[in-house]
């Protein structure tokens, strides 16, 4: 094992060591672990620190057993954003105490930035070693964020291109752009909700347009969030409409550390496009963006209608 | 207006809540006259089904009289009664043109949660979880229904709410799951549970021309209820009697043709098994607990067919894929793709083959739900079928 030598392996190795001790002990005595964090205990609270301890033993036992692998180190980065964002909720309950939840938060917030020193290190060694050639191209190290997502809408190219073209469709289903405005053939301005109430605007610009099969676009120099992407319309087989290709780069305020946080917040990105395809594919097929008495709400609402 | 909601694992309290409103244009408001508490939603009741809020209004089976349609709906009108299909479809997608409508690809508006879990989702669903959408259900004065000119089915005078309001789903879920066992004359079928559905799947393999059907129960009220009134020939209760041996015992040895699972998640067993499976469901090392199935895969004749309609969650341990495998078998299961059977079954109903309200045991108002969903958790007072009348 000469390559575990790379420091991010090293780091890697002790995380996981770090991850099967916390997991075991939150797997065997969730109880202790709840007050020691100063969570209330209740049955609620026990299980869903024994579900926690699993995670954590996994990801743990995969770093330990391949400890010079990214994946499982930006598994840690992914719970301890979950675990950040639940101890966030707990320090919102009543039955919770403060203090002990806030020391926990710092606790988890250092680790996470250990979790990132490693899985990005790690990346790096990757991509040293030739590996993550596919976006070789595109991506310089691990900057920015990649998302590529289809969907396959039963209607014709011609038809489903001709919506997306009209770019002012767009807000319609993406539900985090608030606005398009087509400037003149090429150029378009476009406003978008970020993450804690922000709002991000920027100038795009079509690079290539093939009617009826391809659309790409880039953001002109100088916005706060430089991002580029095309999107593919190719004839579905057995007659099952348009396969509709999404390919997304952008590089959000404040680096990758910028997108963790991000995805603290709920916002990940792929899920994000995928749920806007899913609402482009509602309102070419039915009509309208589907709603349900608790999706019509942003963030969680129960299955009923709201009091006003 | 009052609506029955979970509140929390083993927790259901009817409350006021407001009325619903027409959210999307193809929407109607039905005022709901009939409303039946489903096997699944005990599922939800003890908290095996993930996704739950504390406030969501339960209940997928319903019927009733629209009162307000969304701007688009045109085959139907205020005043007319209807009955209701659990899956919500769009009648648009590929799957609903292919008479798939439980995977209707647009009704879920939280196809990503669907996803993380099944890798890719189902259609929505009232009353059933986030996960198949976060649709307010049916167990409540009035309840939205989207997509109302593709699912409610308009109810004949002739018939009365408890003759029709099983069309929702457990008759044809019944139905689809002896559907899917290719039934010719002479075979013999074995259904795990003889809870409503089971009933149903009995009654159909009959309507199907089944000569022998084997139901399998723990409780002699529900076999006796499938001897006399859903057409089974033979009954085994599994606490008295080694199921796999009666049966290979009925059969000559062979198994019967088809097994039907109408069980699911939370079955029971006399055996070791149900405790290895307790424990690991409360250690979250599985979801389900595969009791019924793993036995009806093990009985099955050589060649036959596995039709599961129970309903199963997430992830199930000590699969016997050996059995599968080396002796042919075929699974087929799904929820139930309600849509393709509201008409041919309402002919059965009409020309009087079957009267679905035999399974019915309990009549009460919709107020008193809590209790309602405790008795039949318990299987008190031979509970088999409570229906909620507004």
């Amino acid at each position: 094992m000469a390559e575990r030598t790379h420091s991010g392996e090293r780091l890697g190795y002790a995380l996981g060591v770090f991850s099967v001790g916390l997991g075991l002990t939150q797997i065997l005595a969730p109880a202790g672990v709840a007050r020691a964090i100063g969570l209330k205990d209740d049955e609620t609270t026990r299980k869903t620190m024994r579900a926690f301890g699993f995670r954590e033993a996994a990801t743990g036992i995969g770093l330990l057993s391949r400890p010079n692998h990214a994946e499982f180190a930006w598994g840690r980065v992914a719970g301890d954003a979950i675990d950040l964002a639940l101890l966030g909720r707990a320090l919102r309950s009543e039955d919770s105490r403060p203090n002990r939840v806030a020391a926990a938060m710092a606790a988890v917030a250092g680790v996470t930035v250990l979790d990132l020193l490693a899985s990005s290190r790690l990346r790096r060694q990757e991509n040293g070693r030739g590996r993550d050639t596919e976006n070789g191209g595109l991506s310089q190290a691990n900057r920015g964020i990649e998302v590529r997502k289809a969907i396959t809408v039963n209607k014709p190219p011609e038809e489903v291109y001709g919506f997306w073209r009209n770019l002012e469709n767009l807000p319609q289903f993406m539900v985090h752009l608030e606005s398009v405005q087509v400037l003149d053939a090429r150029r378009s301005y476009w406003k978008a909700r970020a993450p804690l109430g922000a709002t991000v605007e920027w100038t795009a610009e079509i690079t290539e347009d093939i009617p009826d099969r391809l659309l790409a676009w880039q953001s002109v120099e100088g916005t706060q969030v430089p991002n580029f992407g095309h999107v593919e319309f190719k004839p579905a087989p057995g007659d099952r409409g348009t396969e509709v290709h999404v390919h997304l780069r952008y590089d959000p305020p404040g680096g990758s550390l910028g997108a963790t946080i991000a995805k603290l917040f709920g916002e990940e990105p792929s899920v994000q496009v995928d749920g806007d395809l899913r609402r482009l594919k509602q309102v070419l097929e039915v009509g309208e963006v589907v709603h349900s008495q608790a999706s019509i709400h942003r963030g969680p609402h129960p299955a009923q209608e709201s009091g006003e | 207006m009052k609506a029955t909601c979970w509140e929390g694992k083993r927790r259901i309290r009817v409350k006021d809540v407001p009325d619903p409103k027409i959210l999307n244009s193809r929407d109607a408001i039905v005022r709901v006259t009939s409303t039946a508490i489903c096997g699944s939603d005990l599922h939800l009741l003890n908290g095996y089904v993930p996704t739950m809020e504390r406030g969501d209004i339960l209940g997928h089976e319903f019927m009733g009289e629209v009162v307000e349609v969304g701007r688009a709906i045109k085959s139907l009108n205020v005043g007319d009664r209807v009955v209701v299909p659990f899956p919500i479809a769009c009648g648009n997608c590929n799957m609903c043109q292919r008479d798939l409508w439980s995977l209707c690809e647009n009704s879920n508006p939280n196809a990503w949660m669907a996803n993380k879990l099944w890798g890719h989702s189902t259609a929505g669903m009232f009353g059933y979880s986030h996960l198949t959408g976060g649709y307010a259900g049916g167990q409540a004065e009035y309840a939205r229904v989207p997509f109302a000119d593709v699912g409610p089915l308009k109810v004949p005078s002739g018939l009365s709410d408890d003759q029709a309001l099983f069309l929702s789903d457990i008759f044809p879920t019944g139905y689809m799951g002896a559907e899917m066992c290719n039934i010719r004359g002479g075979d013999v079928i074995a259904v795990w549970g003889a809870g409503p559905v089971g009933q149903f799947a009995i009654a159909s393999a009959k309507l199907l021309g089944a000569e022998r059907i084997i139901a399998i129960d723990r409780f002699d009220y529900r076999l006796e209820l499938a001897r006399t009134r859903a057409g089974a020939t033979d009954i085994i209760n599994y606490e008295q009697t080694n199921v796999l041996e009666t049966l290979n015992e009925l059969t000559g040895g062979r198994g019967p043709d088809a097994c039907i699972d109408a069980v699911g998640l939370e079955a029971h067993g006399p055996s070791a098994m149900y405790a290895y499976d307790r424990t690991k469901q409360a250690l979250m090392l599985e979801t389900d607990r595969p009791i019924a199935l793993r036995e009806a895969i093990m009985a099955c004749r050589n060649g036959g067919i596995v039709s599961v309609i129970g309903v199963y969650g997430g992830f199930i341990d000590k699969f016997p894929m050996g059995s599968v495998m080396n002796r042919s078998l075929t699974i087929k299961t799904g929820q139930t793709h309600v849509h393709r059977y509201l008409k041919p079954l309402l002919q059965h109903i009409e020309r009087g083959d079957i009267d679905p309200s035999f399974v019915i045991t309990h009549r009460m108002r919709l107020e008193d739900a809590a209790e309602a969903y405790d008795m039949f958790l318990h299987k008190r007072d031979g509970c088999e079928k409570v229906v909620l009348k507004t």
